[in-house]
């Protein structure tokens, strides 16, 4: 288990996604179809995307609220200019969002590292700003006017089965890519243990002679291009933008992240966690729309499901039965 | 220690001279030498604010000297040193935090060089694995590499830190109090790798407040007061009192108490006090005036026995008596309010607010006492009860709104005693006071305690060292598996035969 990178957490929440998937396949008339299933992933292929990019924040010890509302403005952005470049492509579009996002965070990174500001309250401000001007300046009125291609689904394998076709569309691929990218970054290269390494102990970090200011525009700036990515593909998927769609999609991911076991104050989380902390989420919504339960309910099940996992967590079970387990002793370096 | 340096040999591993560093007008350090040779086990002693670690700083390259230092390696002259260069010497410092990170394994911590350089290079965990086994091998243990460093205890974590030192083919590692929170065993343990690298021709410089391991580890000793330095003088022949007179410039009168109290009044009896599992059958006086010592190994009971006159913890059977009254404490709050105060082992994580001010850590356990019209707080009565503290306790302090982290280990440690004495108890409780504190603020720390005494307070002061509690106190009980096994007078008996009978 633990060379496949699968640690407790990890181990915990595949359980449980086994678990909810048998019950769901069994009560719910649907779930376990092909295309069910499929439709499911390209769903959530935005908020893997967002997810992975914050989790290199996180790791890195920081924390960004910024990311979605920054997204809507890389989504805008792009839509008003693209038409100056006659309508773009797929490769023009990808690249103008992936500037744009990078370019935001980079922003953040800025104000982080250079007054020294804690990251939280930045991001809080930026999210702000961001999300002002971009009502400010849109009136809040959405594009509906989007080029062609921006609007086509690109279905990338389609299967007709027994229940209808079902198809894998590019934003899966999108995702699949940035997931690849961000694990290469986190786990295969030198830079990404620096990273861990700044979350882990910011002044060992400093004493060994890490690079403080370049971790914090390559977390952040690695997270605004996750992000920017992201809100090209909401743009596609939703075939419109709307200026606050994202808006409080931030809280969703962060939620899901850390279900995911990324640790608040950095140095622990991985990309397996994240996909099944964020796919975690969408079967359960999944389920519930399925089961003909109630959208209101969504939240309040979310929330409850979140608050079990981390107290239930390998250290909450060892609590829970007392001495059996004795949990992780965590002191300082 | 054999002689490190071997016949005919002549050229010095690190020779510094004429170094000296100022930071804003201040003196750190005032045109110091500093030699060291090959292999050689150096203790760079000297009170906190002595100039050590600026000495370690401008070495490893984090500070640069004033002009006209002259620095050789190797019989090379350095240069402008940054941390990169001093590390491509070989010089490494194992701070005392130690620089590590938790959640990384163990091999990867200690191979973390390897990931450092600002371009991005595949990491090859199989070859970082295979050269931390290998320096592990070299130390001679054992330890599990893929184990998160979090999971390992801090003598472990303390290894790790030398194995990663080695990494870079280190010639002369620095050690920052490195035996600070290592028990006894931990410490031998450490204290032989450091053996084996001076085996292995590569020098330490071990920065330490144990005297005693100091001097058994260690073949000269260099001494810093006030950014001076006083010499470097072999430790053959040296002894502790000798080492503290020179880091502190004071000479100490090491007089054992020679008062009679038999007549005071008594302010705590305890009788057949139990606890189970914890302490048994525990049976003191202390009279006013009166500083009672209790000494003994980890583990005998020592500090349990203490919660419960604090209130802590309840005792099973027997009595406590304060003032001839019988007392029963339900809580720690009822025992301050019957006079009982509690300076804890672990003072500066529960003892003081560390980034609160000086005032304020000051003050916070007599607060009710301070209020003016109720129910607010009288600034006036606050900043005179503060002033008179830090004036009667000779606490040096910039202004009383600094945070207390602010502060040296000693000033802090007189800022939990005001704390405590500002309750005006009748019963303190000292419980190892001096841990973590230099020579020359432990001297200063027991004057106050002894001037307590005079004024009439029962001190009871619980310590492992056993020369703290024999040259401070009035009676010696010795404690072990949660029983007094022996009681003697400082004045009566030779120090000898306490140690003799504690470490038996």
């Amino acid at each position: 288990m633990h060379r496949l990178g699968i640690g407790p957490t990890e181990g915990w929440l595949l359980v449980v996604l086994a678990v909810m998937g048998a019950g769901l396949g069994v009560l719910a008339p649907g779930f376990a179809s092909l295309p069910n299933l499929f439709d499911l992933l390209n769903v959530t292929a935005v908020n893997i995307i967002f997810g992975v990019g914050l989790l290199v924040v996180l790791i890195a010890g920081g924390i960004d609220i910024s990311f979605a509302v920054a997204a809507s403005v890389v989504q805008y952005v792009v839509a008003l200019i693209l038409p100056w470049f006659g309508g773009g492509d797929w490769a023009l579009g990808l690249l103008l969002a992936a500037a744009f996002g990078t370019l935001l965070g980079c922003f953040n990174a800025f104000l982080i590292f250079q007054f020294r500001i804690v990251s939280i309250v930045v991001t809080i401000a930026t999210f702000n700003l961001f999300f002002g001007l971009l009502m400010f300046f849109s009136g809040g009125v959405s594009i509906y006017d989007l080029p062609e291609w921006l609007t086509t689904r690109v279905a990338v394998i389609g299967l007709d089965t027994a229940s209808g076709r079902a198809e894998l569309t590019l934003p899966f691929f999108v995702m699949l890519a940035c997931v690849v990218a961000t694990w290469l970054l986190l786990r295969r290269i030198s830079t990404g243990r620096q990273l861990y390494a700044l979350g882990d102990n910011p002044d060992g970090a400093r004493r060994i002679g890490i690079p403080i200011g370049a971790m914090h525009y390559l977390a952040f700036g690695w997270l605004g291009l996750m992000a920017g990515i992201a809100g090209l593909m909401q743009a596609h998927y939703a075939e419109e933008v709307v200026p606050n769609a994202l808006y409080g999609r931030e809280l969703d991911v962060l939620a899901a992240v850390v279900l995911g076991g990324a640790r608040l104050g950095g140095g622990r989380g991985t990309i397996l966690g994240v996909l099944l902390g964020v796919l975690l989420v969408a079967v359960t919504q999944n389920g519930l729309n399925l089961l003909g339960i109630s959208p209101y309910a969504f939240k309040m099940i979310i929330g409850a499901i979140i608050l079990i996992a981390i107290t239930l967590s390998s250290e909450g079970v060892g609590r829970l039965l007392g001495g059996w387990r004795a949990p992780a002793r965590r002191r300082a370096v | 220690m054999a002689d490190p340096a071997e016949p005919g040999e002549t050229i010095g591993l690190l020779e510094l001279e004429h170094v000296s560093k100022q930071f804003g007008g201040v003196h750190a350090l005032d045109d110091v030498r500093f030699d060291i040779l090959p292999g050689e086990v150096l203790c760079l002693a000297g009170e906190n604010g002595c100039g050590k670690s600026t000495l370690i700083k401008i070495i490893s390259g984090v500070h640069q000297p004033e002009p006209g230092a002259v620095m050789r390696f190797a019989g090379q002259p350095m240069g402008t040193m940054t941390p990169g260069a001093a590390r491509a010497l070989g010089i490494q410092v194992i701070w005392q935090d130690l620089a590590l990170f938790p959640e990384m394994s163990v091999a990867e911590n200690i191979g973390f060089e390897r990931n450092l350089g600002a371009r991005p290079r595949p990491v090859n965990r199989t070859a970082m694995r295979g050269a931390a086994q290998k320096i592990l091998d070299r130390l001679g243990v054992r330890l599990p590499l893929d184990a998160p460093l979090r999971t390992l205890p801090i003598a472990q974590r303390q290894i790790v830190a030398i194995a990663r030192a080695l990494v870079g083919e280190a010639r002369i590692v620095f050690m920052d109090e490195p035996t600070a929170s290592l028990s006894q065993a931990e410490t031998d343990a450490l204290l032989a790798i450091v053996r084996r690298l001076s085996a292995e021709r590569i020098a330490v410089v071990f920065v330490s407040h144990r005297l005693a391991e100091v001097l058994d580890v260690c073949s000269r000793v260099t001494v810093l007061r006030d950014g001076k330095l006083v010499g470097t003088f072999p430790t053959a022949g040296m002894t502790q009192t000798r080492l503290t007179e020179l880091m502190t410039g004071k000479s100490f009168d090491y007089a054992v108490g020679q008062r009679d109290l038999a007549a005071a009044r008594p302010v705590l009896t305890v009788e057949n006090l139990s606890r189970r599992g914890e302490y048994e059958d525990i049976s003191l006086t202390i009279r006013a005036g009166e500083i009672v010592g209790v000494t003994g190994r980890l583990g005998s009971g020592r500090t349990e026995f203490a919660l419960s006159l604090f209130g802590m913890t309840q005792p099973d059977r027997g009595t406590i008596m304060l003032d001839g009254k019988r007392v029963r404490f339900g809580s720690n709050r009822a025992a301050i309010r019957a006079g009982v105060a509690y300076v804890s082992e672990d003072r500066l994580q529960l003892g003081l607010v560390q980034p609160q001010s000086i005032t304020d850590n000051t003050v916070i356990a007599v607060l009710d006492r301070l209020l003016g019209p109720k129910p607010l707080i009288s600034g006036g009565k606050r900043d005179a009860l503060v002033d008179d503290w830090i004036r009667d306790l000779g606490v040096k302090i910039g202004r009383k709104e600094d945070a207390v982290s602010t502060l040296s280990g000693g000033n802090q440690q007189r800022i939990v005693l005001a704390k405590w004495l500002a309750t005006t108890p009748r019963l303190l409780v000292l419980d190892s006071p001096t841990v973590g504190v230099d020579v020359g603020a432990r001297a200063g720390i027991f004057a106050i305690v002894r001037r307590l005494a005079e004024q009439g307070l029962a001190i009871l002061l619980i310590s492992d060292e056993i020369p703290e509690v024999y040259f401070n106190a009035d009676r010696v009980l010795h404690m072990r598996d949660g029983r007094i096994v022996g009681e003697y007078r400082p004045a009566a008996t030779a120090i000898d035969a306490i140690e003799e009978a504690v470490h038996a």
